[in-house]
């Protein structure tokens, strides 16, 4: 099995996230998703299991989607967990800042369930494969 | 995959449903902000995070047109908050527009309808050509402090461009670090935030990955304020914060970019030893090792962290069904009981039932208050609709008006809150196109240009009061009454004789108004007959004061619920009937000696006044033919064979004497009336369901109920008896339903 953090402050991206995800392969048989509705949340529920990914928004209030990125990176605990990124964000200054600080992909919404199944796919099956390209190829 | 999809697009809408409704306030906070010279920016960072997340949602669930819409919008407001446009009142404008269109679109949404809605095309368009303008903000480096680079790297454009016009502004920045506890992290911050805010701007929150243990987190949060270092320490002291000024670069010309290692002052933080975090699943995790298969006790505490659930109305609906079809259990259970106790037989049995039945009573009543309380929502929630729509009218009529909210925290049930909604927006539109006055003639009469509209709300027992109440021109009640006679409302005969509150009721009969002209607000057709129709379906009453020059005021009582209801019930004739007691005083035994007949009405002196009555039996054609009343109309039980009737009809009586009446006085409003019932069964919480298609447009019942053992009992609906007996010329009283068909 698998066990995903999910961070989005938006319910209704969380649960589409979900539908997209379930039965997913990749996730195994009693894959699990974790949500959290803000960076907070998500500090809160980093230290309570093991992750095999996080996703997480950019634009959240308090704690933004680049401060948890930069956070996991510098933390000796979290450090090896794959971080994919999926935002609205038009910029390329965000995706640039969130590669640079050490996502494994970026995923730009609206996308579509097959895009974020893809994405969850590779950044699964061991980012050794050049750090999410794959994530990557969709925008 | 389909049904989880549903599930989804259902959150969808109502999650977009939440975010234009807080877009709404926010605006109107904007506007108020604008108007007192104090923009908040973070006011207008959160109506771009708003519009922000609608665009990703309808990207997501191909709502397009909300999609479109939402994408000129978020070009318009990035550019506000990034300072690049100026928030005028005419930019205010066009996003109040886009509140009231969003409803258009996930109204359409919702109903699954894909129409052109031109308003939002036009309003995309407008967007367009507003898009163009915009000129750079003045922006500082932040390079002229001795920043942290790591800090920077994770701002966000708009956290970014904060940190900028602070410092653009000459302010001072502030590191401030704070050690909080993960269990209380959002009061915790709320409290800091709000200490903070009144001293400067929080600029980022960033996890200094120090001090984190599984209880804990560390946080660095950057501010920046005019206060110096001292008075802000002091200011923020039961924080629990350590501050730090971040010192300006000495000679800083603010164009060198380069920060080196040996000029970042906010300490990089120091690991902690793993021994220091005793949880077995917070060892350094990667993939599908052993500790995915953790305790399972750390699981439970996983889901544990949102503290809101959103629920579909309708299980709430299904729910408190289950809770009315177990309290229809519990009164056939109790009557089992009261036969088993009264028995004689097995008494310690009896008494134990009796017991286990009283606690099931207990807690079924619990259950019930806590379905009750889930579905009660603020008021607030139109009041701010209301708000937006007295903002729009009044820029429209070009009237000066202040609305003054009191009680928007009062509570009613989900489903009264939503079908709220129209009426009050009529009344607010009457009260201010009919009501307030434009500026000329309030400065004419000496009155302040500036017009009040005060909406209040407040609980009063099992009711909610609602006023909305203007300082404007009142009712003309001669030319009210005068309109009235001239379309046939009422007879010139009736027109002699009627008091002034019979007069200002009459703004509730269709076809009645006393202007001519028709607005552009108001004039559309719908009139007060059509306010408080929706407001009687809501098992609601409306009044109005008003006062020619001073104001008028419209009073709604509404119940605080609809679904289950403490109910009388009584029999009529052979037929059972449920009062609501929400509408009962009390009930007394019918004295037939004491009935009097005034103006062709049956009347009772209670209490030092009169109490006008109506008797169920022969309002509801219930009577047998053998006491069917004779030729003046009036039931011969009314003399009930008792001695020295009073009443104008002195036949001979064909009721037996022993066969007492009661009167159930049901007060409605200041207005009450007596129910002249047979027998009072007893009092008992009832499940109003709603009548057929087929009887939906009968007056004078507000649904049937079940009561247990297959009885059933038609609810009556007070608040429009009370209405039709005391309109003008009701002593017509004329039997609401004509069918005589047996039931139950």
């Amino acid at each position: 099995m698998a066990r995903i953090l999910l961070v989005e402050d938006s319910a209704a991206m969380r649960t589409y996230v979900r539908a997209a995800l379930e039965g997913l392969p990749a996730l195994g048989d009693d894959g699990e998703i974790v949500e959290a509705a803000s960076g907070f949340n998500a500090l809160r529920l980093l230290p309570r299991a093991a992750y095999d990914l996080v996703i997480t928004d950019i634009n959240m209030p308090d704690i933004n989607g680049l401060e948890l990125l930069s956070f996991v990176r510098k933390s000796p605990l979290y450090k090896e967990i794959p971080l994919l990124i999926i935002s609205t964000q038009a910029s390329e200054r965000d995706r640039e800042r969130g590669l640079a600080l050490g996502a494994d992909g970026f995923l730009a919404k609206p996308f579509t369930p097959e895009a974020i199944r893809h994405a969850v796919t590779q950044s699964l099956s061991g980012r050794g494969s050049s750090g999410g390209d794959a994530a990557r190829s969709r925008a | 995959m389909a049904e989880s999809g549903d599930r989804a697009r259902e959150e969808f809408l109502s999650e977009a449903q939440e975010i234009v409704e807080g877009l709404g306030r926010d605006l109107l906070a904007l506007d108020e902000g604008l108007r007192a010279s104090r923009l908040d920016p973070s006011l207008i960072n959160d109506v771009f995070r708003a519009v922000h997340t609608l665009k990703g949602l309808a990207g997501l669930f191909g709502a397009t047109r909300m999609a479109s819409l939402s994408h000129e919008l978020e070009e318009l407001l990035d550019k506000l908050r990034l300072g690049k446009v100026d928030l005028t009142a005419g930019v205010l404008d066009l996003l109040f527009r886009s509140v009231q269109l969003y409803g258009l679109i996930l109204q359409a949404e919702k109903e699954g309808r894909d129409q052109v809605i031109p308003e939002v095309d036009e309003l995309v368009r407008e967007l367009n050509r507003n898009g163009g303008a915009g000129v750079a903000a003045a922006a500082a480096a932040p390079s002229r402090y001795e920043l942290d680079p790591s800090l920077l790297a994770v701002l966000t454009e708009y956290e970014e461009h904060r940190l900028r016009a602070n410092i653009a502004q000459g302010l001072r920045l502030y590191r401030l670090r704070v050690q909080f506890q993960l269990a209380t992290i959002d009061q915790a911050l709320d409290e800091l935030k709000a200490m903070a805010k009144p001293h400067g701007e929080i600029i980022t929150y960033l996890p200094t990955g120090a001090g984190a243990d599984a209880d804990s987190i560390e946080l660095d949060i950057l501010m920046a304020s005019a206060v110096g270092t001292e008075d802000l320490r002091h200011a923020l002291a039961s924080g629990g914060v350590d501050l730090e000024e971040i010192p300006r670069r000495a000679g800083s010309s603010g164009s060198s970019g380069n920060t080196g290692p040996s000029s970042v002052r906010i300490p990089q933080h120091t690991p902690l030893p793993a021994s220091g975090l005793g949880v077995p699943s917070l060892a350094p995790p990667s993939r599908h090792d052993e500790v995915s298969h953790g305790p399972k006790g750390d699981l439970g505490t996983l889901r544990s962290v949102a503290q809101t659930v959103r629920v579909d109305i309708h299980k709430l609906d299904r729910l408190m069904n289950i809770v009315g079809e177990l309290s229809i259990v519990r009164t056939s259970m109790a009557r089992l009981v009261e036969r088993l106790r009264a028995e004689r037989i097995e008494r310690d049995l009896a008494a134990d039932v009796h017991r286990l039945q009283r606690t099931f009573e207990r807690h079924l009543g619990a259950m019930q208050q806590g379905i009750l309380e889930v579905r009660m929502v603020p008021l607030g929630q139109v009041f701010d609709k209301l708000a937006r729509v007295v903002r729009q009218i009044s820029r429209e009529a070009d009237k000066l008006v202040n609305l003054v909210i009191t009680g928007a925290e009062t509570e009613v049930d989900k489903l009264i809150v939503e079908e709220l909604s129209d009426p009050l927006m009529h009344m607010m539109r009457n009260a201010i196109d009919h009501g307030i006055e434009t500026r000329g003639e309030r400065e004419a009469v000496g009155k302040p240009a500036l017009g009040t509209i005060a909406l209040n709300a407040f609980q009063k027992g099992n009711h909610v009061v609602i006023e909305i109440e203007d300082d404007g021109r009142g009712i003309d009640t001669s030319r009210l009454l005068e309109a009235s006679v001239r379309r046939g409302v009422i007879s010139a005969d009736d027109a002699r004789s009627i008091s002034r509150a019979e007069i200002l009721n009459l703004i509730f009969i269709p076809g009645v108004s006393t202007k001519s002209e028709v607005s552009e607000t108001s004039g559309r057709g719908v009139g007060m007959d059509v306010v408080k129709t929706n407001i009687g379906k809501l098992g609601g009453v409306i009044d109005v004061q008003s006062e020619q020059g001073i104001g008028t005021k419209m009073t709604v009582t509404l119940p605080i619920t609809l679904a289950i209801i403490s109910a009388l019930v009584v029999l009529v004739e052979d037929r059972l009937f449920a009062v609501p007691l929400a509408n009962v005083q009390e009930a007394v035994v019918l004295d037939p000696a004491a009935v009097r007949v005034i103006d062709g009405r049956e009347v009772v002196t209670l209490r030092g006044s009169t109490l006008q009555l109506c008797r169920l039996a022969r309002l509801f054609e219930l009577e047998t033919q053998a006491k069917q009343p004779t030729t003046n109309g009036w039931p011969s039980s009314s003399g009930a064979g008792a001695p020295g009737s009073a009443s104008s009809d002195s036949r001979p009586a064909a009721r037996p004497a022993s066969t007492r009446q009661y009167v159930v006085v049901t007060a409605v409003g200041a207005r009450r009336l007596g129910l002249v019932v047979g027998t009072l069964v007893g009092e008992q919480d009832v499940v109003i369901k709603a009548l057929g298609p087929s009887l939906k447009g009968v007056r004078g019942f507000a649904g049937a109920s079940e009561l247990g053992d297959q009885r059933i009992a038609l609810v009556i609906d007070a608040p429009s008896l009370v209405d039709e007996l005391h309109a003008p010329g009701g002593e017509r009283v004329r039997p609401m339903i004509a069918s005589r068909g047996s039931h139950g």
